[in-house]
């Protein structure tokens, strides 16, 4: 969707959505326990999750994790082996795809190839009892939604992938389905094409309502459209948060391992005072202090201690008389982003490698850090999370 | 990773495609080239387009009872002159003739409507098979075909023979039905149209099927899903989708069947009796019996101008498939 | 498409191969059969398999034509695979429609056309019709067979490998040779196949353009059909089908085993081992 943000008039504000946190709120889609075999092999593992309406969902994960295998069953390609699916309030077992309220996007688009782009928009109405008319219109209506106007009579070959993909997009929404699914559907565009449809997506969304479930294996993408992500690996569910909580509140290493960058610290729990622990980190083997919520380990309990890049701080000189938590090192690599620096930086007495990014607020720098430098690398007690997992 | 594992089919093919990379433009020099290609292409020019020209010649000469039975000759040792006796020779009388007397006429339109009826039965019963196949597990698949073309590998006069011991009034089709108590009467298939249309159905099945699997086969699954999930049961996506896309597997297959059904010989002389005209059966005899070259090959050459609309269209198809667009 | 076959597909499945199957399959029984009546079972026997060996005709006609199929299929599978890298590998050149016409046409034209202008072309330039005639004929029309197989598997063949090989220093012609022909040499074996199939199987063709002395096992076989069903044939076509059907069954045996061999080689290498 490739208009400029200048000519596009901005979608609406986003407002805070969060029905999940309502206990009296009832959910759109039900998966309740939901295990999907194939042969030996478990596709879904006891899946239970709760969509609401109007939620933009995403399921995450590495592939072959069951994340399509789950949508698929929502959208009646397969049958769970054991458990329910409901679709406001009704059970779906049984019903064949072609009579759910439900229409998924295509990773493949799997637009007819012996269709014009407006017969393939409006293939899912001519199923119903539609007015020729009414149609048409609507096909219309698809066409100038996903700005493509006078494009109506061209076939999938004559369309470039983002094209085909919008195409793919208003044919899945030509029939107001209540949930939309989307199988992988921006993998196939480039980065840029991709940033600027995310957030296309997430207006349209907005504008329409609905209910949108998405299937990704790129967690920017996650992060950037879903009011929810539901992480899963191996066929289990592992953690459903918003993004932000997914970033920041990892509840496994798994987790905080698979959505962007972290260093994992292994350690044993020393001693626990009030909201504060103290860790005994083994490789290097250091002392560090860190927040911790109620449900604390106890001592001597076998811990992960996980913070991100940007919540560690790097400098040449001794950090600020006061600061927890100061690791020594020598730079081992350097990665210039541009908006940012990563440092990797080795650890005195370990091989341990930590990584450190840094903001670049200044365009020049008077005594810049560079490779094999000794430095000092710190970090708030709070700035990471406990993993017990 | 499975992308790492299965290269893009497309790829190699856009590659085959693109022209003026091949190896043997890099070294070979244009020399080779030109004789690698020589080879094949003189002896096809000399051995079979080449002989057409010479029916057209002695279609349009005159039959005599010498060998060989026609007149004139193109004489080149007598030079120019040679040329001017064959010229003042020739005529459209054996043209005449095949539109003059009813046997003619009423041959190619025969086997035309004997080409039409057997295609569309060989159609009727290829489509299904092929679907099945195409459904089939991946692991049988290569069986299935295997079993398709197996037959196609026995000679297509071993397979009518086989038929004439079945469909013979004292043959084992009656037999069996007699036996059965469905009729009490045998049959009498044999030396019918009926054996003929039995005969070109079950003779020319494989190269129907082929095609229709191989495009069948490569329709893709998530186009059905797509449809299913749009809202159309099972058997409008069939029509709506699959019938579309499958519809150039059907054409080369009909092609594949009607164009070498319209010539066939051996099936009407063995299975169809003396009613049963075409025009390959016609043709064979006017020359073997007759005797009579010039309208024999009068005859290939307004078959071949009937057929040739339908081997354009083939050979167009064929080209395209194997990816001759360099 | 793989959802699994329904009952009606099965029912198409197996009409289908009954169809296909069975009448050759009855052939194949009463070639066994003791009575001289040849639709009326008359016990086991192989007695006309054993007067077979004793018909000097038909002996000598099944000679002829194992030569013929020898020859003609070798010279048609050189000249198919010509035709087929010139079809794919020789972009364009001046009357390329042209030849592939002349390619894809044979393979659908009626065989009394083919027959009758072969047939003319040798009387025009004074041939003498026999064994010679006949192996230009079948070679003429097989070749086109053999090229389209060829071709088939030179498209789906990764040029870049070739491209490596040229890259690397070897030559075009040594790259032909080492690379591109070991990897099409199961298409070419098989339309060596198919060519020789043709060959031993084609009776309109060989009708026109043999001559005396060189009469091959179909004309035998058709001039005695005409005069009806006799088990002596059976016995001969029987013997023909098993030939055909195990060359073809082992070739393919022989295939799948290389393919299979080659799959789990490369997902050992996958796997890393």
């Amino acid at each position: 969707m490739a208009l400029k943000p200048a000519q596009k008039a901005l979608g609406p504000i986003r407002r805070s959505f969060a029905p999940w946190l309502d206990p009296a709120a009832v959910p759109l889609i039900r998966f309740e326990n939901v295990t999907k075999r194939f042969g030996d092999f478990t596709a879904v593992d006891d899946v239970s999750i709760n969509i609401h309406q109007k939620e933009f969902f995403a399921l995450l994960g590495p592939s072959g994790c069951g994340k399509t295998t789950l949508m698929r069953m929502l959208a009646g390609f397969e049958a769970p082996t054991s458990g329910r699916i409901t679709l406001a309030g009704k059970d779906l077992a049984g019903v064949p795809p072609y009579r759910r309220p439900v229409n998924m996007m295509f990773q493949s688009y799997a637009l007819f190839p012996h269709m014009t782009v407006a017969q393939n928009i409006g293939f899912g109405l001519r199923q119903e009892s539609y007015a020729k008319s009414e149609i048409e219109a609507r096909v219309t209506e698809m066409l100038r939604l996903v700005k493509l106007e006078g494009f109506g009579s061209r076939k999938p070959h004559q369309l470039s992938g983002g094209q085909r993909q919008r195409v793919a997009l208003a044919r899945s929404l030509a029939k107001k389905p209540k949930v939309l699914l989307l199988d992988e559907p921006l993998g196939a565009l480039d980065k840029k094409l991709r940033e600027e449809t995310q957030f296309e997506l997430m207006d349209l969304q907005q504008d329409l309502g609905l209910t949108f479930l998405i299937v990704t294996h790129d967690q920017e993408e996650a992060m950037t459209v879903a009011d929810r992500i539901a992480v899963m690996n191996h066929g289990k569910l592992v953690q459903v948060a918003t993004p932000g909580d997914i970033y920041e509140q990892p509840n496994c290493r798994y987790v905080a391992d698979f959505i962007g960058d972290i260093n994992i610290l292994e350690a044993k729990v020393a001693s626990v005072q009030g909201g504060a622990a103290r860790l005994a980190v083994q490789d290097p083997t250091a002392e560090i202090s860190v927040a911790v919520s109620e449900a604390a380990p106890a001592s001597g309990a076998d811990v992960a201690f996980a913070v991100r890049p940007e919540k560690m701080r790097i400098a040449l000189e001794p950090p600020p008389e006061g600061a927890a938590n100061v690791l020594k090192g020598e730079v081992w690599d350097i990665a210039y982003f541009g908006d940012w620096t990563k440092f990797l930086v080795k650890l005195d007495g370990s091989e341990k490698i930590v990584r450190v990014s840094r903001a670049n607020m200044a365009r020049t720098e008077a005594a810049p850090i560079s490779w094999d430098d000794k430095v000092h690398v710190w970090f708030a007690p709070d700035a990471g999370v406990l993993l017990t997992g | 990773m499975t992308d790492v594992l299965t290269p893009d089919p497309e790829a190699p093919r856009a590659i085959a495609q693109a022209p003026d990379a091949s190896p043997a433009d890099v070294g070979g020099g244009r020399w080779k080239r030109a004789a690698l290609i020589a080879v094949p292409y003189v002896w096809l020019l000399v051995l079979f387009l080449a002989p057409f020209f010479i029916v057209l010649k002695i279609s349009l000469s005159d039959t005599v009872i010498a060998q060989p039975p026609y007149q004139p000759v193109l004489d080149l040792a007598n030079g120019w002159r040679g040329v001017v006796d064959w010229w003042n020779g020739l005529d459209f009388e054996n043209y005449q003739i095949l539109f003059e007397d009813e046997l003619y006429v009423a041959s190619y339109l025969s086997s035309l409507k004997i080409a039409t009826i057997s295609t569309l039965l060989t159609l009727a019963i290829a489509y299904p098979m092929a679907y099945a196949m195409a459904r089939a597990p991946k692991s049988i698949r290569p069986t299935l075909l295997m079993a398709v073309i197996l037959p196609f590998w026995t000679s297509l006069l071993i397979r009518v023979y086989a038929w004439i011991g079945i469909l013979n009034p004292e043959g084992l089709l009656n037999q069996f039905l007699l036996w059965t108590g469905i009729i009490h009467e045998p049959l009498y298939i044999m030396n019918t149209e009926t054996a003929v249309y039995i005969g070109i159905v079950y003779s020319y099945l494989p190269f129907m099927v082929l095609p229709l699997y191989s495009s069948l086969e490569k329709l893709d699954e998530t186009l059905l899903e797509a449809a299913a999930d749009l809202g159309s049961p099972p058997w409008r996506s069939f029509w709506q989708i699959t019938v579309p896309l499958s519809l150039p597997g059907v054409v080369a297959g009909c092609f594949l069947v009607f164009i070498p059904a319209c010539g066939e010989f051996v099936i009407p002389d063995l299975l169809g009796g003396s009613e049963t005209l075409m025009i390959g059966k016609t043709l064979y005899n006017e020359f073997f019996l007759n005797r009579d070259w010039p309208v024999s090959s009068a005859i290939a050459v307004l078959l071949l101008l009937v057929l040739v609309v339908p081997i354009a269209i083939y050979n167009n198809i064929q080209a395209k498939e194997l990816g001759g667009k360099a | 498409m793989r959802k699994g076959l329904s009952s009606v597909n099965l029912v198409a499945l197996t009409f289908g191969f009954a169809f296909l199957y069975l009448p050759i399959v009855l052939l194949v029984i009463y070639s066994f059969n003791a009575s001289q009546l040849v639709t009326v079972w008359g016990g086991f026997s192989t007695r006309w398999y054993v007067s077979l060996f004793h018909n000097e005709q038909l002996l000598e006609a099944a000679w002829v034509t194992v030569r013929v199929g020898i020859l003609s299929a070798t010279v048609a599978t050189v000249l198919g695979t010509l035709a087929a890298v010139t079809l794919v590998r020789m972009g364009r050149f001046p009357g390329r429609t042209l030849f592939s016409g002349m390619v894809y046409a044979p393979l659908v034209m009626p065989e009394v056309i083919t027959g009758l202008s072969m047939l003319l072309l040798f009387v025009a330039i004074g041939l003498d019709r026999g064994f010679f005639t006949l192996a230009l004929a079948h070679i003429t029309f097989s070749m086109c067979f053999v090229a389209v197989v060829v071709q088939s598997r030179l498209i789906s063949f990764d040029q870049s490998l070739e491209e490596a090989a040229l890259d690397l220093g070897c030559p075009p012609f040594k790259t032909f040779i080492v690379i591109t022909l070991p990897i099409i040499l199961p298409a070419i074996v098989s339309g060596w196949m198919l060519a020789f199939t043709l060959s031993i199987d084609d009776l309109v063709i060989s009708q026109f353009t043999t001559g005396p002395g060189a009469t091959t096992l179909p004309m035998r076989i058709y001039s005695s059909v005409r005069l009806g069903v006799k088990p002596e044939i059976n016995a001969v076509c029987t013997i023909l089908i098993a030939i055909v059907t195990t060359g073809v069954i082992i070739a393919s045996i022989a295939t799948k085993r290389a393919e299979n061999e080659r799959a789990k080689a490369e997902r050992a290498a996958a796997a890393g081992r």
